[in-house]
Order: C-alpha cells, then sequence, then structure tokens
C-alpha cells in the first residue's frame, strides 16, 4: 500500500535548486536587459517646482529619463485603490511617479533607464528637482491633532472612520462591577524579505506580447494592473512570478509604481528592462505596517469574566492608502480572539501621515488587536489578583459553541464565524509545555540567586483562507507525469511540495511524479494571490478538486479501455488495476493518450495505448460534455474564512543591571485544521516566532520630526540574527479539522508572528512588576520605565510578590 | 622619488583574472564594480545573491581562498589573482550535494531560499574550522548572517547534521568528500 | 547603491603607494574595505582615487616580542585574533577582536584600518588607546610615529593626513602584574556596542591594585581613557572602590541619545560595564596561572 503523502514530514522539492544556487530570483533573470534606477523624494512633504533632466541625456549608458509629464492616458491616473470600502470617503493614491507633490520620502519623482545600474544611479544624482518643503505630519499623535494636514482635501487627515457594535458596550460597561480602561501602542515594523521588490518587462514586438516577471504575491492582480495601465488587452500580457525571496505581505500591493513604469520603458525602448530595488529603496519605497494606538473600556465580574468591552483605534498608514481598510477592520475584529464578550464595540480611524504607505505584513493588524485583548486579559487578572490562564479560559469561547458567531462582519465582508477550535484543551496544553503551573517555583528559586524572570501567555484566532476563489489545474502528459498549475503564487512556503502530497493522495500518484507551478498567468489565468495565510486552505482545495476530477476521468476511461466496472477499479502510483483481476491494469500515461481522440504514436504510451478501445463508436469523438485530454481545471470558493488559533507562551530574564532581555523559553501550542506537512507548519512557525521577537523587542522604523527615517538600514533596522532568537522553539499542534473545506485544513503562515508583542509584554511586566503599555521595548526603554517606576513607589517589590 | 603609477579614468576597464569554482575567468571591468555584481552579472553566477550591499545580511557570503567574506564589501579589481568558491561550487563531485547541502534539505534549513547561499558558504568554511560544533557553536558560527524565514531553528539543526554527515562520508573513506577549498 | 566612478590603482611598492597619495588629496586607501566599501556604495564616500594596497604583502604581519606586538597595515582582524603570540604578549586584543562585528568581516577588516577609520563606537580605537598603543604612518616626506592619545580628534577623525599611509600599529605587552578585560552591550550580537568599557587593572608585588585605567566605546566623539586608579585607594577590589570607579566613570562619559539608547542608559551602562572589566581584569591580574591571567 502507498504510504499516503498528506501529513507527511516530506523533504521540500524545490530544495534542489535553491541549495545548488540555481534559484531563478529576479535579479536573477534577462542578463542583457536595461536597468532602472528612480529618484526618490528627500523631503516628507513638498511641492515640486521643477525637474530639471537635461543634466542626464547626454551621460554615457543613459538610455531613456521619465517623470510624470511623459506619463499619458491612465499611466498618468493615479494608482488604483484597491480595495474601496464605504466608510474610505477619503481614499488618495500616489501617481506612478509624483505630479506636483510628494507626501512621503522615498516617492518616487523619476525613473532613469541606462545600461547598468552603476550609470543609472549617476544619472539619478543628475537630475535637479526644485522643491519648495511643505512641513510634514509624523506620527499619529500629529496626525490626530491635524495642525498640519497630508492632503490639503482630506480634513482632520482621515481616510476613514468605521464602527462595528454588537450592543451599547459603554452601557454594559458602566453596570459592570469592576472597570478599567487602557492606552495601549504599537510603533511601525515591515515585512523587510531579504530580497527587495523588482520587475522585468519584455515587449515582443514579433508577437505583440508583453511578458512580466515581477518579484509579488499576485501575479493575476499584477497583470490586471499593467494591461489596464498600459491600455493592453489582458490576453497579451503575461505574468510570471519567478523564484521571490520573501514577501510576508509587502509584495501583495499591486501595482508598485515600477511594475507598471517598467513594462511601459520596455514597450517604448523595445527592449528588456528591469527593477532591482536596492535595501535603502526597500526601507523608504514599500510599505510598513503595525503603527497603532489603541484605547480599551472593559468592564468585568469577579471572576474576570468580560462584561462589556469598548475598543477605540487610531491606524497609521501612511501617505497613501492603496489597499483600504483591510489592517484596521482585522485589527477590530480579530482582537477578540477565542473570548466571547457580551457586548464588544470598536471604532477605528485611519489616517494620513507622510510616511510609507501601509499594507499587511504577516500577521496583517492581528499583532495589534491581540496586543490590546491580551494585555487587557492581562490587567483584569492583575486587578483582581487571579492567574492569568484563569482569567482567560472564563472568557473562552466553548468547544461545543462552534460555529461561533462573533457578530461583526471580517475582512473579506462575510460574518465573522469560526468554524472550529478548542480553546480551553489548547490552554491546557500550552500550560503543560511552558510549566505554568511550576513558575512559581522557578521564579522564587530564581530570585534567590539575584536574577529576574518572568512568564507571558498570549492567545490568538486568525481568519485564514478567505475568499474569493482559487484554481487548480492539473494534466496527466503521456509519459504519466502529471503537471500542476495554480495561480497564486509562492515566496519560500513550500507550495510545490505541499501541492503535490496533496495531488499525489487524491490522484494516486507517486509523488516524485507530481511537478506544481504556481503564480505564472500562462499556466492559469484565474486566481488571487498569496496572503492571509490563505494558499494552503485555497490552493490546497481547488488541487484537491481538479485532482478528483481527474481522477474521475481516468477511471471512467479505464473502465472503458479494461471493460471493467469504475467501482471495480483502483488508482495508486499512477496505474489503474481491476479489483481481484492480476494483470488487467493500464498506466495514468497510456490512459492520457486515450483521453485524445488524435493518437499520432508519438512516443512509448502512444503504441501501448493501442492494444485498447475506448470510446462510443457511434458518438462523436469528442461528445457532448467532454473534453480532450487527461486533464482538468477546477476552483474552490469557500462560504467564508478558516480560523486558526493559536496560544504562545515565554520565560524571559531581564537583566537587573543592563535591563537587557533574554528568552529561556518560547512555548507554541498551535491549531490550523489538519497539517499537509508537519514539517513545514513548524518550519512556518519558527519564522513567524523569530519575526515577532524582532517586532516586540528589536524592530521599529524610527522617523524624525522631518520625517526622515532614521534607521534605513540593516545596521539599525534591528533583524533579528539566529544570537537573538529563542535557542529552541517548543510546538505542540491540536488539529481541529475545518467543516469548510475538503481537506480539513486551516492556513499556517501568518501564525507565529501574531501573538509575540502581547506575549512579551506579559512576561516582561511579570518580571519586571511594571506596566507594559507600548511595544516594541528595548533595553533603554526598559531602564527608562524602571528609573520612572522606582521614583513613584515601591511597587516594584510589591508587583513582583504577585502571581503569575 | 619614483613617478607615480599610471592612473587610469574613473570609467576605465580593469583586467582581472580569477578562478571561481576551480574554473579560470578573464574579465574586464569598472573599477567600481563590486564582487558581487561580477560574479552575478558578468560571470552569470546568480547562486549568490545580494541583500543589502552594505555588508549586514551576509547573503552575498563566498569563500575567498578559502575563507568566508562578504562579496558586496569587495572590489572585483582588488581580487585579481583570487580563487572564489560560490554556491554553485560546492557540490561534490558527480554533483552529489555537499554534507552542508544535504543537511539544509534534511532539516528543511531554508524556505524562500534567498539568504540560503551565504549560509551554506560560512557553513562549509565554519565546519573545516570546528568539524564538531556543538549546538552554541553552531548558532555562533550562524551569527552573522541573516534569514527572515526559517527563525535559524533548523538552520542550527542543519549545521550539526552537516557535520554529522561529513564525519560519515569521512569514515567512509577520504575519498567520499571532496577536499574544501 | 553602486558606488560612484573612481580610479583605482594597485600599487606594487610602498613608494607607489605614497607617490599617488601626495598627489592626490583626495585619494582613499583601500584595504580590508569593511567600513569603506558601503560608503562608497551609499555614495557618502566619493574619493578621486582608491589606492589599493592589497598587493603591498611586505605589511601583511603580526610579529610579536616581549615588547609588545606590531601589526602592520594589511593584518587582517583574523590574523590578530588568532596569533598565538600576540595572545600570549597582550591578550586583550583578541579579547576585543571577538566582540569585533562577525568573523566573515574580520577574515577581510584589517585592524589598523579600524583604528584609523576612528570610530568612538569600536573596539579598537578604544583598545588602541587604552594600551597606549602608537601608529607608524607614512608618507612621501618620511615617516612619523603618532601615541594613540594624540591620535583621536573627533568623529571619524583622526591625525593621520591625506597624503599618509598608515603603516603599523604597535600595541604594547601586558605589564607583568595586570590583567585586561573588555565587555559591551550591544543591542544585537555583532553590533556596535551601546556602550563598552576595556580595562587594565595593574596589581603590586602584594596584590595591591596600583593602577586601573579604562577606555570607553560609544560614549564620546572619541575614545574616552579614564584613569580610575583615585577609586582603589587601599588597593582592594571592594565592592566600595569598584561602585567609586564606577560613580568616576558615570560622572566622566559624556554620551548622547541616539536611536538605540538615551543618553542616561548609556551612562548606566559605563557604570556597570566597569564594574565587570574592572572585577575580571583584577581577577587575571591576580591569577595564579598564565592561562587565568588571560
Amino acid at each position: 500500500m502507498t504510504t499516503k503523502a498528506f501529513g507527511a514530514r516530506v523533504a521540500r522539492v524545490e530544495d534542489e535548486r535553491f541549495l545548488r544556487g540555481r534559484g531563478r530570483y529576479l535579479d536573477d533573470l534577462a542578463p542583457d536587459a536595461l536597468h532602472v534606477a528612480v529618484l526618490r523624494s528627500p523631503h516628507a512633504h513638498a511641492r515640486i517646482v521643477d525637474i530639471e533632466v537635461d543634466p542626464v541625456l547626454d551621460l554615457d549608458g543613459v538610455v531613456a529619463v521619465y517623470t510624470y509629464d511623459d506619463l499619458t492616458g491612465a499611466m498618468a491616473e493615479p494608482l488604483p485603490l484597491l480595495i474601496p470600502h464605504p466608510d474610505l470617503t477619503h481614499g488618495r493614491t500616489q501617481y506612478a511617479l509624483a505630479k506636483d507633490e510628494v507626501n512621503h520620502v522615498g516617492e518616487a519623482i523619476a525613473m532613469v533607464v541606462a545600461e547598468d545600474r552603476y550609470v543609472a544611479e549617476d544619472a539619478v544624482g543628475r537630475i535637479v528637482v526644485s522643491y519648495e518643503v511643505l512641513p510634514p505630519v509624523v506620527g499619529l499623535d500629529a496626525a490626530r491633532a491635524a495642525d498640519r494636514l497630508v492632503h490639503d482635501d482630506v480634513p482632520g487627515n482621515l481616510a476613514a472612520s468605521s464602527t462595528q457594535a454588537t450592543g451599547d458596550a459603554l452601557a454594559a460597561i458602566g453596570r459592570a462591577p469592576h472597570r478599567l480602561s487602557l492606552n495601549l501602542d504599537v510603533e511601525r515594523s515591515a515585512s523587510t524579505p531579504l530580497e527587495g521588490r523588482g520587475t522585468l518587462a519584455k515587449w515582443d514586438t514579433d508577437s505583440g506580447r508583453l511578458q512580466v516577471w515581477s518579484s509579488t504575491q499576485t501575479s493575476t492582480g499584477v497583470r490586471a494592473a499593467i494591461a489596464a495601465k498600459l491600455g493592453l488587452d489582458l490576453a497579451t500580457v503575461d505574468v510570471i512570478t519567478p523564484d521571490v525571496g520573501g514577501g510576508f505581505g509587502v509584495k501583495i500591493v499591486h501595482p508598485w509604481p515600477e511594475e507598471v513604469l517598467v513594462p511601459m520603458a520596455a514597450m517604448a525602448l523595445g527592449r528588456p528592462v528591469t527593477f532591482t530595488e536596492d535595501r535603502r529603496e526597500h526601507f523608504v519605497s514599500a510599505a510598513h505596517e503595525r503603527a497603532q494606538q489603541h484605547h480599551v473600556e472593559v468592564g468585568f465580574d469577579d471572576d474576570g469574566r468580560i462584561l462589556g468591552l469598548y475598543v477605540e483605534i487610531w491606524h497609521d498608514h501612511g501617505a497613501y492608502i492603496p489597499y483600504g481598510l483591510i489592517i484596521p477592520i482585522i485589527t477590530s475584529t480579530q482582537l477578540l480572539g477565542p473570548y466571547k464578550p457580551p457586548v464588544y464595540s470598536v471604532t477605528f480611524h485611519s489616517l494620513y501621515t507622510n510616511t510609507v504607505i501601509v499594507t499587511p505584513y504577516r500577521g496583517a493588524g492581528r499583532p495589534q488587536g491581540v496586543f490590546a485583548m491580551e494585555r487587557t486579559m492581562d490587567a483584569i487578572s492583575a486587578a483582581l489578583g487571579k492567574d492569568r490562564a484563569d482569567v482567560r479560559a472564563a472568557n473562552f469561547i466553548q468547544p461545543d459553541e462552534f460555529p461561533y458567531d462573533q457578530g461583526l462582519i471580517f475582512q473579506d465582508g462575510k460574518a465573522l464565524v469560526y468554524d472550529s477550535g478548542d480553546f480551553p484543551q489548547m490552554l491546557d496544553k500550552i500550560k503543560a509545555l511552558v510549566g505554568w503551573d511550576e513558575f512559581t517555583a522557578m521564579r522564587d528559586e530564581m530570585r534567590a540567586q539575584g536574577r529576574r524572570v518572568g512568564i507571558g501567555l498570549a492567545c490568538y484566532v486568525e481568519g485564514t483562507g478567505v475568499g474569493p476563489y482559487e484554481g487548480g489545474h492539473i494534466q496527466v502528459e503521456t509519459t504519466g507525469k502529471v503537471k500542476v498549475s495554480t495561480g497564486l503564487t509562492t515566496q519560500g512556503q513550500g507550495h510545490e511540495t505541499a501541492f503535490a502530497q496533496i495531488v499525489a493522495d487524491e490522484l494516486g500518484v507517486r509523488f516524485e511524479d507530481v511537478e506544481v507551478v504556481t503564480g505564472d498567468t500562462r499556466r492559469m489565468p484565474y486566481a488571487v494571490g498569496t496572503y492571509a495565510s490563505r494558499a494552503a486552505v485555497m490552493s490546497g482545495s481547488a488541487i484537491a478538486l481538479t485532482a478528483r476530477s481527474v481522477r474521475q476521468k481516468a477511471l471512467e476511461l479505464a473502465a472503458d479501455a479494461l471493460e471493467a466496472n469504475v467501482d471495480d477499479l483502483e488508482l495508486r502510483d499512477g496505474v489503474v488495476e481491476v479489483r481481484g483481476a492480476p494483470g488487467a491494469q493500464i498506466s495514468l500515461g497510456t490512459l492520457a493518450v486515450l483521453s485524445n481522440p488524435l493518437r499520432y504514436a508519438f512516443d512509448e504510451a502512444s503504441k501501448a495505448a493501442t492494444q485498447f478501445s475506448v470510446g462510443d463508436p457511434d458518438k462523436v469523438p469528442v461528445p457532448e460534455g467532454t473534453s480532450p485530454g487527461l486533464e482538468s481545471r477546477d476552483f474552490y470558493s469557500p462560504p467564508r474564512s478558516t480560523f486558526a488559533s493559536g496560544m504562545h507562551a515565554v520565560i524571559v530574564e531581564t537583566d537587573p543591571d543592563t535591563a537587557e532581555i533574554k528568552i529561556l523559553t518560547y512555548a507554541v501550542v498551535h491549531d490550523c485544521g489538519r497539517l499537509i506537512n508537519p514539517m513545514i507548519v513548524e518550519g512556518q512557525i519558527h519564522g513567524g516566532v523569530a519575526q515577532g521577537v524582532g517586532g516586540a523587542l528589536y524592530e521599529r522604523m524610527i522617523y524624525d520630526e522631518h520625517g526622515q527615517l532614521q534607521n534605513a538600514s540593516f545596521m539599525d533596522f534591528l533583524m533579528p540574527y539566529a544570537t537573538e532568537v529563542p535557542e529552541t522553539i517548543d510546538i505542540d499542534h491540536l488539529e481541529t479539522p475545518s467543516p469548510l473545506n475538503p481537506l480539513g485544513i486551516k492556513g499556517a503562515g501568518e501564525a507565529g508572528v501574531i501573538p509575540s508583542a502581547a506575549v512579551f509584554a506579559s512576561a516582561i511586566e511579570d518580571a519586571e512588576g511594571i506596566t507594559i503599555t507600548r511595544m516594541p521595548i528595548s533595553p533603554s526603554e526598559l531602564f527608562d520605565l524602571r528609573r520612572a517606576h522606582a521614583g513613584s513607589d515601591d511597587a516594584v517589590v510589591a508587583a513582583l510578590e504577585g502571581d503569575s | 622619488m619614483t613617478s607615480p603609477p599610471e592612473i587610469l579614468a574613473p570609467d576605465a576597464l580593469h583586467h582581472v583574472s580569477l578562478t571561481v569554482n576551480g574554473a579560470a575567468y578573464d574579465l574586464d571591468v569598472p573599477a567600481r564594480r563590486l564582487l558581487s555584481d561580477a560574479l552575478r552579472h558578468d560571470l552569470g553566477l546568480t547562486g549568490t545573491h545580494v541583500g543589502c550591499e552594505h555588508g549586514v545580511c551576509g547573503a552575498c557570503t563566498i569563500l575567498v581562498d578559502g575563507r568566508p567574506m562578504r562579496s558586496c564589501l569587495l572590489l572585483t579589481v582588488s581580487m585579481d589573482g583570487a580563487s572564489l568558491t560560490t554556491v554553485e561550487g560546492l557540490a561534490e563531485e558527480g554533483d552529489r550535494l555537499a554534507p552542508v547541502q544535504q543537511a539544509f534539505k534534511d532539516c528543511h534549513g531554508l524556505q524562500c531560499g534567498f539568504c540560503t547561499p551565504g549560509f551554506l558558504t560560512t557553513i562549509t568554511a565554519g565546519l573545516e574550522d570546528n568539524p564538531d560544533p556543538t549546538r552554541d557553536e553552531a548558532r555562533e558560527m550562524i551569527a552573522g548572517n541573516l534569514c527572515r524565514c526559517t527563525g535559524y531553528q533548523n538552520i542550527v539543526s542543519s549545521v550539526l547534521r552537516a557535520a554529522e554527515i561529513r564525519r560519515a562520508r569521512d569514515a567512509q573513506g577520504p575519498a567520499s568528500r571532496e577536499d574544501q577549498p | 547603491m553602486k558606488p560612484a566612478p573612481f580610479s583605482y590603482v594597485r600599487p606594487a611598492t610602498l613608494d607607489e603607494a605614497l607617490d599617488v597619495l601626495g598627489s592626490d588629496p583626495h585619494a582613499k586607501v583601500l584595504a580590508g574595505g569593511q567600513s569603506l566599501v558601503p560608503m562608497l556604495s551609499m555614495r557618502i564616500a566619493s574619493p578621486t582615487t582608491l589606492v589599493d594596497i592589497n598587493g603591498l604583502a611586505e605589511l601583511a604581519y603580526v610579529r610579536t616580542d616581549e615588547d609588545g606586538v606590531r601589526i602592520g597595515a594589511l593584518a587582517r582582524h583574523v590574523d590578530v585574533e588568532t596569533d598565538v603570540d600576540a595572545w600570549r604578549v597582550q591578550p586583550l586584543l583578541r579579547h576585543a577582536m571577538r566582540l569585533v562585528a562577525h568573523p566573515t568581516i574580520r577574515n577581510r577588516g584589517t585592524t589598523l584600518g579600524s583604528v584609523v577609520h576612528a570610530d568612538a563606537a569600536a573596539e579598537m580605537p578604544a583598545v588602541a588607546a587604552l594600551l597606549d598603543a602608537a601608529v607608524t604612518v607614512a608618507s612621501t616626506r618620511g615617516r612619523r610615529t603618532i601615541e594613540a592619545a594624540d591620535l583621536f580628534v573627533g568623529p571619524l577623525e583622526c591625525t593621520v593626513r591625506p597624503a599618509e599611509l598608515a603603516l603599523e600599529l604597535q600595541v604594547p605587552a601586558l605589564r607583568p602584574g595586570s590583567g585586561a578585560a573588555i565587555d559591551e552591550v550591544t543591542r544585537r550580537h555583532g553590533d556596535y556596542a551601546l556602550c563598552g568599557v576595556a580595562a587594565v587593572v595593574s596589581v603590586g608585588a602584594a596584590g595591591a591594585i596600583e593602577r586601573v585605567r579604562a577606555s570607553y566605546l560609544s560614549v564620546s566623539p572619541t575614545p574616552l581613557v579614564l584613569d580610575l586608579s583615585e577609586a582603589f585607594v587601599d588597593g582592594s577590589a571592594s565592592d566600595a572602590n569598584v561602585d567609586a570607579a564606577a560613580e568616576i566613570a558615570t560622572g566622566a562619559v559624556d554620551p548622547e541619545t541616539d536611536i538605540h539608547g538615551s543618553a542616561d542608559y548609556r551612562r548606566h551602562l559605563a557604570g556597570v560595564l566597569t564594574r565587570r572589566v574592572v572585577r575580571a581584569a583584577h581577577a587575571r591580574a591576580t591569577a595564579s596561572d598564565a592561562q587565568g591571567a588571560r
């Protein structure tokens, strides 16, 4: 019996090429291409008075220079607002090249095309721009104060305010026996993949086709954007996603200015043109996320059970808002986590600032929401003197309450209904894994040695696998090889392996015979994209459905060829056999020949097929309702999102002298439904946790009052090295299968990063006895907090003697 | 006093001879050409990746006469006569994956693969210096390379696994593992 | 991030190198390039000509005798770090070297280059200042030796003139009865220090502390060397004395607030690290065996 591939720790098929240096990333392609460099605004807010490009044109190796004045038709219009929303009353987007005004340092103003990047940068340095510098709006406090405006026609810097409520939360809070209010802040950070953005375009004058390669999370989106902007028929544009060196959200926006400018130049110049973003550009011209302020009001009973919850959120979305309100909507809804406050009201305000645009970064608003909710849980526990785990348990949705309707509208416009989960069991698991009940003894022992330790806990629920759809296409070749494609893209998640595992099982072929291609519009022109932990759910399900229909087609053909009943057939390892009739068999390759009435004997499979006869001689060769070829294209479209969940716990040690924060233990319990490949899922968790450590303790985007990003380099934007992440990450899985899709899976991509800010705040607060209200936190800030706290009273000692 | 050496114009080409992965290359480059760019764009060895161009991420790490160095911090023109090993040159005879490469595959030590070449070269040299590292030493060995995908857990495991594979291959006979550069 | 154009010359002799440097005030020396090349790529530095001294093999040496260690302009950090004789004679070099960036950088970066780059956040200038090292420089006019005390004049600024090439760093041996230590607090492993302290503690025959000097990174515009001896008047390494030394340090340093840490925090660290390194250096000064003394 063939081993099941689904659920196995199968080694990745994509590794061979990466390990040998044979990956093909954007900048590896087209060695003959012209190179682009972009002149970017040095000012956060300015009017462009004049641009002088003449000094550039006579520079050896410069081929072309473009400014806004060179843009025509749709290219001269602002870039699209991708996701409109009725509450988004003041949406503004940028032009591909700045028109009259720049609104953040790094905004594209002019593009140079040259023989190589060196010369292109020389040319950019020679362009002379005169600016009328305007005062910038930097940070949420300035945006809310609105003494200055980012866009003259957007009063209060406010793009949108939006409210959702399940009742009168303030009234419920007013009636509660206990009340708290908290102000909680999270700072800016960013996805920061090791490979920046990049786009290559070739215009084939012979065939009249435009081919574009982009380091993107959505090739179909890029394709549609290019066709619209350049006035091309969709059918003449191909977008191909090469190997992508990480995305984490930032590569979902489409189109980036360069994604339409580069094809425009390639068409105009008749030569391949490529743009490879460098690291400094990535910091100031891609996208950031996370900056939000939260005000929480909560009322609760003696057990810590929430009776009413009111939250107000101020979201910094940067200079423009191409991606709409997705992030604050996610914060507003996913803040609830595994809990069920009887009355909840949330309002968010999305505000312009003169800083880099904000689009989803792994977690996408959830880390902030979880931070707000879990800080609230800890505050309730502290106020009542109760165990933090017990207070959480008192608020859990119970296993018999699924599907659970939170009474809100989620980011996909559908009802926020949790499909499955088991939070009490998960809490038991995380407590056991981290040693929650033993921690008090450990802390006492370490304190006796003069060491300061604390434990933290954070829970989350993550809506994954949002629609509307993804597709799969499977074709069996006459060699028996199985060619699979799906339209969404891959940035390291191992889709070639995981999807092949699904096909191997569902179709009944050897894993080795399956080859998966993603993100190529030539192979699958209908797709949405890779974000929101949706690839496994959406494309995995679509591919499973497709495999099932190819299997059905194969079995029907085989039944005809072998003169047997379909129910008596078995398909495994690529061969159909008649049960109980040894020798009566036919391979998928031969069936692929038989599936096509045009049978030239090109290969061995064709010759082998001559012994079989299929089809009704009384019908036409391709009867109605059938199609030639052993292939199928199917789509999966879910009723609503799946909901994964998890709990993290961490034990930290803080240095009493230097305030350095060290991670002693990190534990994760994770429920993403059924696991396709546990090895890959654990890898995703590891990476998410490391990114979460970065976001909690190291990484932030630091703007000065002039809107200059102070740390636009890997020297100063402190992504963790191996020495900054936990030495081990203890993982336990819980599998509550989703009832919404054929495989019972939920998403896993973003999970690891979601509770990090919350769990570290909880643990540091526990170690120090000082309330933590903003993240990230550095040793210098902890030192400042200690001094401020020591100045107030001797609450440190008192709090350190509280419960865990 | 001798006469100063002739100084060529900034855009002049300089002749450089290099050995890369055992093969000899001659190229003419301007003085400012970074070695990372020469490898990738002049020699077509695109396995070496560029992640930051300021020497912090380690993706572009190659071996220069056996020692790991950042190719984005080296000028091609300064490397005349050097012997370089890039990720393309790590596999053993018969195209068998080298121990470090095999270990990354065994341990899921890579995801998007962009930083991987720099880790592979760094660890290849690291295991020459310390063939039997502890987990702490393994972590220290990779402490100068950034990875955004893996959280490093499986990379540290890969270092230990690579040491194991090296020992196993050595035990099978000296011919079973190529001499490192 | 690509360098602007520059001319390049790779002299075959020292004289040739000095001729170019003497004739072009905007020429720059390329040795390890681990600080220079990123500055070129970011177009922060735009020299007319790079004088690549990597062909001058005679400058690639680490020579040790009982008086001290002489480090040629082409000695890489790794050469100094792994030199057993240098370790024996002046152990602080290796201790400090292990805190310099990451091994990959140390494989190419030069120790003398780091000293004359004069970054007050870097380890080597602070160590050179603490140990009373000297730098011999050459130009077409001849050679001169600059004592460390006269070397550092401002952030990234030292008294080596544009026409001069730094040839050799001379680091005196650690005297018998002395111990040295260095420690620092960084954000990430391998980053520039938020604050770092190196110290040498010297004890007399009876084991009493006679002299304590410490050098500070990242808390002043140039490496700051403090004589802390007055805190140890009774010759003991008592908590009170060590605290007094830390107090001298926190009073003397002049840190600035930057994106990684406040001035107050850095000043506080200067005290914390002073305690740590003075204790460690004292333990080495009074160790009974040679191993412990290093």
